[in-house]
Order: structure tokens, then sequence, then C-alpha cells
């Protein structure tokens, strides 16, 4: 798909060299074939309609550059428009709480469990903090097995009651706990749920209510595909995360779901999960996810070749 | 149900006060099938086959519209042969044991889509026994162990980190001693662009083969039906590593319209066999191809 958008990007801009202005006529097609592609990378078809429309507005009647060639110019101009909308605010990361509490939510099957792992590593080797993991999962079979594995892993301490099957006293007792322990950290895990399922949205609601958290974190497959922004809308709604948390990015998708996201719930995606080792995670790059998501690798080398 | 309402509620409303099938009535219905995860191409497929019927036809109102989706996704979907459904979860006939390997990307639900078929061959009566062959993720076993506790069927395990492919190679040995009538075998979650782990898989197979060289008699692919294109590639390259043989897609009891379906089943000929709509041991069904497309347009 993608050689076929950079051949027809480059076919399509042949065209209009020695032309003056990026004209209507010019770019219908081309603003098509970035469409198709946003919509083949699964960012949501709505979004891309708004995103490529908002694109040919800004193309339409630019001055085509002397030093450049059309290809480029529009290349640039894309580029532009979707690194703006991937990063936009400054995130920061708020652990500042004494004990910080990091509340992490989404679907089923989605990476939180690992991430909270992978969080509690990275701010226990990178951030000199004393974190504890919370295994408020208490419906996945063995979901407090799973975070125990990974707590050895790490050498982060998991505070569970495998008895209790109330999430949100789990959450308020391992509060208790962190301040026993001398812990400035706290990660909640949650069990997957569905944004429709009533019973469970409210729970998590709940915990929020309960621990009042520093940070919320709605963690997201990268391979979601159209429905992310229900999704996302219904968790944000209920939640009004703090920040997004891109997982799987080890994989090949294209990952148009952080632009539908981001683009709905207008929140800052913090991290990116990549593997399923502990040490797999980074912060978020908006330029990075905005040349995935184009496939950039072949419009970089549509601007080298022209 | 969900899944069905929402695609449909979508299509009435893409022809809603229309009483002819004209440019507008085909752009919303792309905007359906699009925001269905169908994807473009396949979209586009059935949207051609439409606009040809309109040109044909001259006059198509919109009531015939929906006869002919559902014929053009209907001729879409694969029909694996009669025989190797599972309709009432009986086995298909000539071979016993029957192995079924269960492979895909992490977290789609494999584990759990065998937790449930365990629980459902066993209440049609069916000998059942699960293999542990998720050696890597943390707590695979014991999430296994589990499940096999809850369906009162047996497992064969080992402790985290030996070789999946030996914990395959015991479970059938000791299937075929018991006398099992199915043998449902675990995989880690594995993405398929990671060629060494997609080997391990290929290894797998072969040690099975070891023991019953007809086995895997299925090799199911497990797709998360919120998974949006991506889901093509990973048809792709667990087929090139595993030849799967049929499909199961999960989570449909969301939001998601697992669009996905109709598209692989289109490109790479695979068959759906299950469908997955909740976390419990009874959320799952046997794919009715029929009655999918007809839930895809009946009110
Ligand atoms: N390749 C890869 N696998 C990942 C990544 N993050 C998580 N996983 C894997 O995805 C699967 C699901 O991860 P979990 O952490 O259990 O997901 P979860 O959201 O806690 O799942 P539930 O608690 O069941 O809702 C596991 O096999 C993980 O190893 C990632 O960034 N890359
Ligand atoms: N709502 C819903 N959740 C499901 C369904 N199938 C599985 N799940 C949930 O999805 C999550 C992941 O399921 P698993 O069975 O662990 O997935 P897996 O493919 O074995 O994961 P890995 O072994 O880590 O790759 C769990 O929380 C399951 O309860 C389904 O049909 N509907
Ligand atoms: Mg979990
Ligand atoms: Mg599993």
């Amino acid at each position: 798909m993608f050689n076929s958008l950079s051949e027809k990007l480059e076919s399509a801009f042949k065209n209009i060299k020695g032309e003056g202005r990026i004209s209507e006529l010019n770019i219908a097609n081309t603003v098509k074939d970035i469409r198709r592609a946003l919509v083949d990378a699964d960012v949501n078809y709505k979004i891309a309609k708004e995103f490529t429309d908002k694109v040919k507005e800004t193309a339409l009647g630019s001055k085509v550059l002397l030093s450049v060639n059309p290809g480029q110019q529009m290349v640039k101009i894309v580029q532009d428009e979707l690194t703006a909308l991937m990063g936009g605010t400054e995130s920061e990361f708020n652990v500042t709480g004494n004990p910080a509490i990091i509340l992490i939510a989404g679907l089923q099957g989605s990476g939180k469990t690992t991430f909270s792992g992978k969080l509690a590593n990275y701010l226990k080797t990178k951030k000199g903090k004393s974190p504890l993991l919370v295994a408020a999962d208490i419906y996945r079979p063995a979901a407090i097995d799973q975070l125990e594995v990974l707590g050895g892993q790490i050498g982060v301490d998991v505070y569970s009651e495998r008895e209790n099957k109330d999430a949100v006293s789990i959450a308020q007792n391992a509060i208790k706990e962190a301040r026993s322990k001398n812990k400035n950290v706290i990660i909640i895990d949650t069990a997957g749920r569905l944004a429709v399922d009533e019973v469970m949205m409210t729970e998590v609601a709940n915990v929020k209510a309960a621990v009042n958290p520093h940070e919320i974190l709605f963690v997201v497959d990268s391979m979601t595909g159209q429905d992310a922004v229900n999704t996302a809308a219904a968790f944000n709604e209920r939640l009004d995360f703090s920040g997004v948390v891109l997982t799987k990015l080890d994989g090949d998708t294209r990952g148009g779901a952080a632009l539908s996201i981001k683009y709905t719930v207008n929140k800052p995606i913090k991290f990116m999960s990549s593997g399923e080792k502990m040490d797999t995670l980074d912060v978020f790059y908006p330029e990075r996810m905005a040349q995935r998501i184009l496939g950039m690798g072949d419009i970089v080398s549509l601007v080298e070749k022209a | 149900q969900k899944t069905r309402e929402g695609f449909f509620g979508k299509i009435t409303k893409a022809i809603a006060g229309k009483s002819t099938v004209d440019v507008d009535v085909l752009d919303n219905l792309e905007d359906a099938l699009v925001s269905a995860d169908v994807g473009i191409e396949t979209t586009v497929k059935i949207i051609e086959n439409i606009e040809l019927r309109v040109a044909k036809d001259k006059y198509l109102n919109t009531a015939e519209l929906n006869g002919i989706l559902k014929a053009e996704i209907e001729a879409l979907l694969v029909k694996g042969d009669a025989d190797a459904t599972y309709e009432n979860y009986e086995l298909p006939k000539g071979h016993h044991p029957h192995v079924i390997l269960v492979v895909g990307v992490n977290g789609v639900g494999k584990t759990t889509t065998i937790g449930k078929l365990a629980h459902n061959f066993s209440l049609a009566g069916k000998s059942v026994l699960l293999g542990a062959a998720d050696t890597f993720r943390a707590a695979a076993v014991e999430q296994l162990t589990i499940w096999s506790e809850r369906t009162g069927v047996p497992i064969v395990k080992r402790e985290q980190g030996s070789d999946p492919a030996s914990v395959a190679y015991d479970t059938v040995v000791s299937g075929v001693a018991r006398n099992a009538d199915v043998i449902l075998i675990d995989t880690a979650g594995r993405l398929h662009n990671k060629a060494h782990l997609m080997d391990e898989l290929s290894k797998i197979k072969k040690v099975i083969q070891k023991v019953i060289p007809a086995a895997p008699h299925e090799v199911m692919l497990v797709l998360d039906g919120s998974t949006g294109q991506n889901a093509l590639e990973q048809a792709k390259h667990f087929t090139a590593a595993t030849e799967v043989t049929a499909l199961t897609i999960t989570k449909l009891d969301g939001t998601a319209k697992g669009g996905v379906v109709i598209a692989i089943a289109d490109q790479f000929k695979i068959p759906v066999k299950f469908i997955g709509v909740g976390e419990k041991a009874q959320d799952l069904l046997v794919f009715d191809g029929k009655q999918f497309v007809n839930g895809l347009f009946s009110l």
C-alpha cells in the first residue's frame, strides 16, 4: 500500500512542476490517496477525512517553492500537520505525590499488567523511585500471579489480597501499605474491561474516586482499528484520564489508532511499550509516531529520490 | 448482538430517506463498511460489485440493497467443508484424537478461547486434554491451570521457561495414551513480524507430527475483534509459519465491529469457526456464516 502511495504521490506531483501554486485540481487525487493510506493505517475514517481536509486547506494556494519540488513540499505539509497533531501539549508525568498514585486502565489484553511492570521498573531504575505494584484485577485467572512474576523480575514489591473481591478496598489498603513501607509511588493494575460494560466501568470509576490518582493512564493496543475512538471517548468520559499508553509497537502495525485517540480526546500519549521484556518502555515521540502512521520510510525515500 | 445492531444501524442510516441507490447511498455504505474495519480494499470490492448491479439493473431501490449486500458479503465468507465445522461441538470424523493448536499475537484471547472450548467439548461429552505450551508469559501456565480446574479437564504442563515444543510433544503423547477425543494446545502470544518466534511455532508443529503425522488437525488463529487492518498481516504470517486452518474472532461483545472477518475471509480463504463474546466459559459461539450475515442486516 505504501509503495503505491509514494508512487502515486510521485506521479501526482510530476504534473504540477512548473505551476506557480498548488491548486484544487492538482491535489484532489493526492488528498484522496493520503486519506486512504491513513484509513489503511487504521486512522478513524472520519478523522482521516477531517485531517486531509485540513492538509488540503494548508496546501491550497501555497506557493510552489522553487528550491524544492512540489512532492517534497506536500510531504512536508502532511508531516508537519501530523506531528503537530500527535504532539501538542507538552506531557509531564506527575510522580510528585507521596505516594504518587497511578491508575492503569483499558480493554482486555491491551497490555496493562505488562505495562504496570515496565512503569515500575522505569520509575525505579530511571527516576530513583520506590514503587509498589498493586494487583487490583480480581477477575482474570492468575492476574495476581502474573503481576507477582513481573514484580519478582524487576525487584518491586506487589501488594495483593487474594481473598478480597473488592478492587476499591484493595487500592485503598495499598496506600496504607505504601505509607508504612516507605514506597513513594503506587501503580494500580486493574482488570481489562469493555467500555460498554456498565458494572465494570463503574468499578474503575469507584477506584478513581476512592484513591484520587495523580495519573490515570489509558492503555491501548496499537493494533486497534476503527473502534479506538469509541473506546477512548468512553474511558475518558468515565475516568478523565491524564494520558495514553500505546503498546505492542514492536509489531508492524501502522498504529493509526494513536492519531484517532489523540484527535478524539486530546490527551497526551505518554509512553510507548514495545516488547514483552520489562525494559522495553519509552517515552512518546510524536515525530516517530507520525512517520510510522504515514509510512514515512517510503515518503522519505520519495523525497530523497526527488 | 451489539456488533450486529451497530452495523445494521449504520446501514439503515446510510439509506434512510432514499428510495434509490445513488452516489450518496454508496458513499455512506462505504463509510459504514470502513468503520466496521472491513478495510479499503474489500470495501471497494463490495461497492464496485454493487455499482455494477446498479448500472445493470438501472433502477435499484434501497430495499433491494440489503439483499444484495448480504449476498455480496456471504459470497466473500469462506465456507469450510461441512465435515470440519464444530456444530454442537462434534469432532471431524476419520481420526482420533483431534489436535487443535491455538496461535496468535499477544493478548488476543488464545488461553481464554481454549478454556471455553474445553468447557464446550466437555459438555458435549468429549474427553479433553489441555497442553500449556505457553511457557514464556508470566503466569500463563497458572492461567491455563485455572481453566483446567474450572472445566474439570486435565492439563499437561511444566514450569515457566521450559521448552514449549517438548510440552506440546508430551501433551500429544499423553493424549494418545489417555485416549482423549480432543487435545487443545495453548501457545505464547507472539507478534508475527518476529521471525524467531514464528520459527518456534513451526517447530512446535513439527514435533506434534512426530507423534501424529496428520496433526495438528486444526491450527486455530485467534484474532482480536477490535484489531484493525493489522489482522490481515497476522493472517498472512501465521499462515506462512503454520498453515492456519481456522479463525476465532474474540471480544465481539464490545463495540468493535469485527469487519476484519470479511476482509480476511476474502483475502486468505480461511474460515471463521468460533466467535468470543465474553470472558466466561460459555461465551463462545460456533460461527455460522449465514446467521452472521443475516445478523448484520436483520433488525
Ligand atoms: N510484543 C509485545 N507484547 C506485549 C506488549 N505489552 C504487552 N504485551 C503482551 O500482551 C499480552 C497481554 O498483556 P497483559 O499485560 O497481560 O495485558 P492486560 O491488559 O493486563 O490484559 P488483561 O488483564 O487480561 O486485560 C501478554 O502476552 C504480554 O506479554 C508489547 O509492548 N509488545
Ligand atoms: N470481553 C471479552 N474479553 C475476552 C474475550 N476473550 C478473551 N478475553 C479477555 O482478554 C484478555 C486476554 O485473554 P487471554 O486468553 O489471556 O489472551 P491470550 O491470547 O492467551 O494472551 P497471551 O497468552 O498473553 O498472548 C483476558 O482478560 C480475557 O478475559 C472475549 O471474547 N470477550
Ligand atoms: Mg492484566
Ligand atoms: Mg495466553
